[in-house]
């Protein structure tokens, strides 16, 4: 490794070093308010379990923070800056009013523990989001416990397998289309279910005769995501619901393209028994650079005494309160109620919207899914030639030809100010680039985006070592991630002396 | 709608050019029997200036302006005001998990840095980019030692968080991971001669929390002397991070699951908080969860990546380390910036102040009633134990809109009528005062009012 280069550098702004690297003894961004008891010898109360040193922990000033932080911001790319047209991850413009309510003193400083007769503020919100989330899917019942769409998952499964065992029939496997999201696979696995593979037909779609064919007592439940990965939905979708339902099984639907849904269909009309939601994806809370997310789980009837405790309920004197005595539940996911600060930026963006607004939004990622695709085919290849809902999938193969991959052309797009699409998903489709516009885009960002897309196509034909060394207009060029896999570095560590 | 950035002719254009007349025949793939022909019963669309008041009201019904002495895994310390500045920017909001990592290097950097605290902190040579919380990440730290030891039973401590408890055995239910609960002594310390019994050839791994639920420093070093002498692994749950200040981190530990919600993190009636896993370096290919690594470009300038992501499930599928994906990223930027401001010197004073409050408030506790386990070490908590029922208790603070201790009824009844109380920096002299004079404003005590009479009174 060549040595890192000094601080000074040619840039509007300046390059940041680690905060360790600005660190020296005597700096401080902290002061503490005069004690108002006895201080106390902490070797006295502490004994042997006193600690002496804090290490390499950073001690510096607070302006150095706030440049440290803000200059790091400035290598980010973010949905404030332009289109983020990462397939399945939806994302949408991230409304303001969320973070100002979600910052109210008794919302965002009420304890979990606080008695039940001063929470009620934060019950009716639970309440209120339940109900909406419920007529939305079209659900009977939900948690909102689940920390993140995998933990949805999880959840989910967890409550298909306690319906199998209070059925007094236990079940071995659950089907996973191949288009799936890796979550699913590996939420299968945490809850000792078999996978099954279930191939897709030449549209993209579940396999009807494959899932005729596979379909047994053995199987507990079909996890769906509808529309799928491709961004088709699923034509027969009650023709599976039926299929499972005929031999005791449950449908799962991965809701984690629900945006493409909202107020024009709800899953619970089409048959589907359990499903989760992300709220960071459909409902507009920040992703954050990976989180937090939010993953609520709506079931039908049956799976209702299944639900994770405690569940809010109404009481006998009006007010609302936890209920944690429930029999059949799976029990708990997660301590306290789940990320309650994603709930009440969830019921901001729902109030913010109305049911028009909801509708709107829809039909605007739809049309805006489909406007790419119209502008993009015939430069770039189209597997499935399936209807659009809320995100499309083309494939690198015209691309390839010269050498140049979807990750190379993802890359590319950077250079014009978008960032790139998902990249070699769905498994099923060689070379992806998976885009999803969301709604959040105007008509004149998405014309931007086609022109990006087609001048990286024509430079491709020209020079493809363009696309190939790409980005060029980064801070940092292509990192070596192979080296970081080889010899992880995880952490840093003062230079030897 | 605002959030919409097109007009009606944009709608009508953007059609126009896809070749369709009308928005329903986008949805024709959807059967036309399943499509809602009716509005969504939702709340009609709010002004901006609805939906604050909205809350405001909500936050007025949520113990809006109340004093608490609650802790229990979730804790009140100040948050230094330039968090929320930074978390604010868009750059670090709206930006998605970092994938891209030429226009992440923001994340992906503060990530690396965050990792190497809470390694400085824990004693531990990695620690990953976050998990949802303190509970799952306990959870999945006991499923690490499962996958690493080959051996499946685990012996929980009866003083780990109880809602944590639940969390395990629900991730367990499906494992075939058999679970026992070693109970705690008097000292409110985990019952080492239990420990020693029920450890088998079979276990695992051995989880505790240091500090407990009860707030009693665990002796790490000798449990980790019976795990290890059995061959099992030890996991180690902190739920209160700032005693990592002034308490010696369980350096002994194999795992560390933590919740760093008190590193800068709102209460928030439960959540976002931040969940971490620290471990050595030769367990890092059985750990869940995100990692960043350090690398250079193609000039060789440093830069970071996210690394070893085939333990993950978008590689991995079902072979994967764990299902999670998304994660407590922006949760985590809070913790790092809380961290950064308090640093080497901050983080020791702000965890003395908090062991003085609560030194001095188990004090004037204990001149009333019965604090237990006074003999054993702890940090920011302690339990009293008192004649009247605490839920009695605290329903008179409350009309004095103070929230007292934890009952501790519904997770130990065996401790009676025993409440935990928790005191921080932020936690007045003033107010402990008034706490434990109207803790005593009844027949409930245990120590008559004659006894009472000759303790000294409180300087207010």
């Amino acid at each position: 490794m060549k040595p890192i280069p000094r601080k000074a550098t040619r840039h509007v702004n300046q390059n940041e070093g680690l905060i360790f690297e600005k660190s020296s003894a005597g700096k401080a961004a902290w002061k503490l308010q005069p004690l108002d008891v006895p201080e106390v010898d902490t070797s006295k109360l502490l004994g042997s379990f006193e600690r002496k040193d804090l290490g390499n922990m950073p001690e510096v000033s607070e302006i150095e923070i706030i440049r440290h932080f803000t200059r790091l911001s400035t290598w980010n790319y973010a949905i404030d800056l332009g289109m983020y047209p990462l397939g399945s991850c939806t994302m949408k413009y991230n409304p303001r009013v969320n973070e100002v309510v979600a910052r109210v003193e008794g919302i965002a400083n009420g304890h979990p523990y606080q008695p039940e007769k001063i929470s009620q503020g934060a019950l009716q919100i639970l309440k209120t989001l339940s109900e909406c989330l419920i007529e939305i899917t079209g659900m009977d019942a939900i948690t909102l416990q689940p920390a993140a769409g995998a933990h949805g998952e999880m959840t989910g499964l967890l409550m298909v397998r306690a319906y199998h065992h209070a059925q007094r029939r236990p079940r071995k496997k659950i089907l996973i289309p191949d288009s799936a999201h890796g979550t699913n696979p590996a939420t299968a696995a945490m809850v000792d279910y078999a996978v099954e593979n279930l191939k897709s037909d030449s549209r993209g779609m579940v396999d009807i005769g494959a899932l005729e064919a596979q379909m047994n007592e053995d199987v507990a439940a079909l996890m769906l995501t509808n529309p799928n990965t491709l961004g088709v939905f699923e034509e027969q979708i009650h023709k599976i619901a039926d299929i499972l339902h005929a031999k005791g099984g449950l449908l799962y639907m991965d809701g984690a393209n629900m945006n493409a849904l909202v107020g024009k269909v709800r899953p619970g009309d089409f048959g589907v028994d359990v499903m989760h939601l992300n709220l960071h994806k459909t409902f507009s809370t920040p992703h954050g650079g990976g989180g937090p997310g939010s993953g609520p789980v709506a079931v039908k009837k049956i799976l209702e005494p299944f639900l994770p405790t405690p569940v809010v309920v109404g009481k006998a004197d009006g007010t609302l309160g936890f209920e944690y005595s429930r029999p059949q539940s799976v029990g708990r996911v997660r301590a306290f109620y789940g990320n309650f600060g994603m709930f009440v930026r969830a019921l901001a963006y729902i109030q913010a919207n109305g049911p028009d607004g909801l509708r709107q939004t829809t039909e605007d990622a739809v049309l805006n899914a489909n406007y790419i695709r119209k502008g993009l085919e015939g430069t770039y290849d189209l597997p499935y030639s399936t209807p659009t809902m809320h995100e499309v999938v083309f494939s690198d193969r015209l691309q390839a030809k010269k050498g140049v991959r979807t990750m190379d052309l993802a890359k590319r797009l950077i250079d014009y100010g978008f960032h790139p699409y998902t990249t070699a998903f769905p498994l099923i489709v060689p070379g992806a680039l998976m885009i999803e516009p969301t709604e959040s885009e105007s008509k004149e960002e998405m014309d931007l985006f086609i022109e990006a897309m087609k001048s990286i196509a024509g430079e491709v034909e020209e020079d493809p070592q363009i696309a190939l060394e790409a980005p060029h207009s980064t801070r940092v060029s292509r990192l070596d991630e192979t080296a970081a896999a080889r010899k992880p570095v995880l952490r840093w560590k003062p230079p030897a002396e | 709608m605002r959030y919409l950035p097109k007009s009606p002719a944009d709608r009508e254009a953007m059609l126009k050019a896809i070749g369709l007349r009308t928005v329903d025949e986008l949805f024709a793939p959807i059967p036309a029997e399943y499509r809602l022909s009716r509005d969504l019963k939702v709340p009609r669309q709010m002004a901006e200036s609805e939906i604050v008041d909205y809350f405001r009201q909500r936050s007025r019904e949520n113990g809006e302006g109340y004093t608490s002495f609650l802790g229990a895994g979730a804790y009140s310390h100040y948050r230094p005001v330039i968090i929320d500045s930074l978390i604010s920017r868009g750059e670090f909001l709206t930006a998605y998990t970092p994938y891209q990592a030429e226009i992440s290097q923001g994340t992906l950097q503060s990530i690396f840095e965050f990792q190497t605290m809470i390694c400085e902190l824990t004693g531990m040579e990695v620690a990953n980019a976050s998990m949802y919380d303190g509970s799952t990440a306990a959870a999945e730290a006991v499923m690490m030692t499962v996958r690493l030891s080959g051996r499946r039973s685990v012996i929980v401590a009866q003083s780990l968080h109880p809602e944590y408890r639940e969390v395990l055995a629900t991730y367990a239910t499906h494992q075939g991971m058999p679970l026992s609960v070693a109970g705690f002594g008097e000292e409110g310390r985990l019952n080492l001669k239990k420990l020693e019994k029920s450890i088998t050839p079979e276990t695992a791994c051995v989880l505790i929390q240091s500090p407990n639920f009860f707030g009693t420093i665990e002796d790490v070093s000798a449990i980790s002397e019976i795990a290890h002498r059995n061959g099992a692994m030890l996991v180690v749950s902190i739920a209160e991070a700032v005693s990592l200040g002034i308490i010696e981190p369980p350096r002994e530990a194999d795992v560390i699951a933590m919740e760093a919600q008190s590193f800068g993190v709102p209460l928030g009636f439960g959540g976002p908080y931040c969940g971490v896993i620290a471990t050595r370096e030769k367990f890092v290919r059985q750990m869940p969860g995100r990692l960043v690594g350090q690398t250079t470009d193609k000039q060789g300038r440093r830069g970071f990546v996210l690394t070893l992501a085939t333990r993950e499930q978008h590689i991995r599928r079902e072979k994967a380390t764990s299902n999670i994906c998304t994660n407590q990223a922006l949760v985590a930027l809070m913790v790092n910036i809380f961290m950064t401001v308090y640093g080497r010197v901050g983080l020791k004073e702000l965890a003395k102040q908090n062991l003085a409050k609560t030194a001095y408030a188990a004090a004037q506790f204990a001149k009333r009633g019965n604090v237990l386990f006074a003999g054993s070490p702890r940090f920011n908590e302690f339990v009293v134990e008192t004649k009247e029922d605490p839920y009695a208790i605290n329903s008179r603070l409350l009309g004095h809109k103070i929230v007292g201790g934890l009952p501790l009824q519904k997770f130990y009844p065996e401790l009676g009528n025993a409440a935990l109380w928790c005191c921080t920096e932020l936690t007045t002299r003033i107010a402990i005062d008034t706490a434990v004079k109207l803790c005593a404003e009844s027949p409930g005590l245990t120590r008559s009012a004659k006894e009472e009479a000759g303790v000294e009174e409180v300087a207010r």
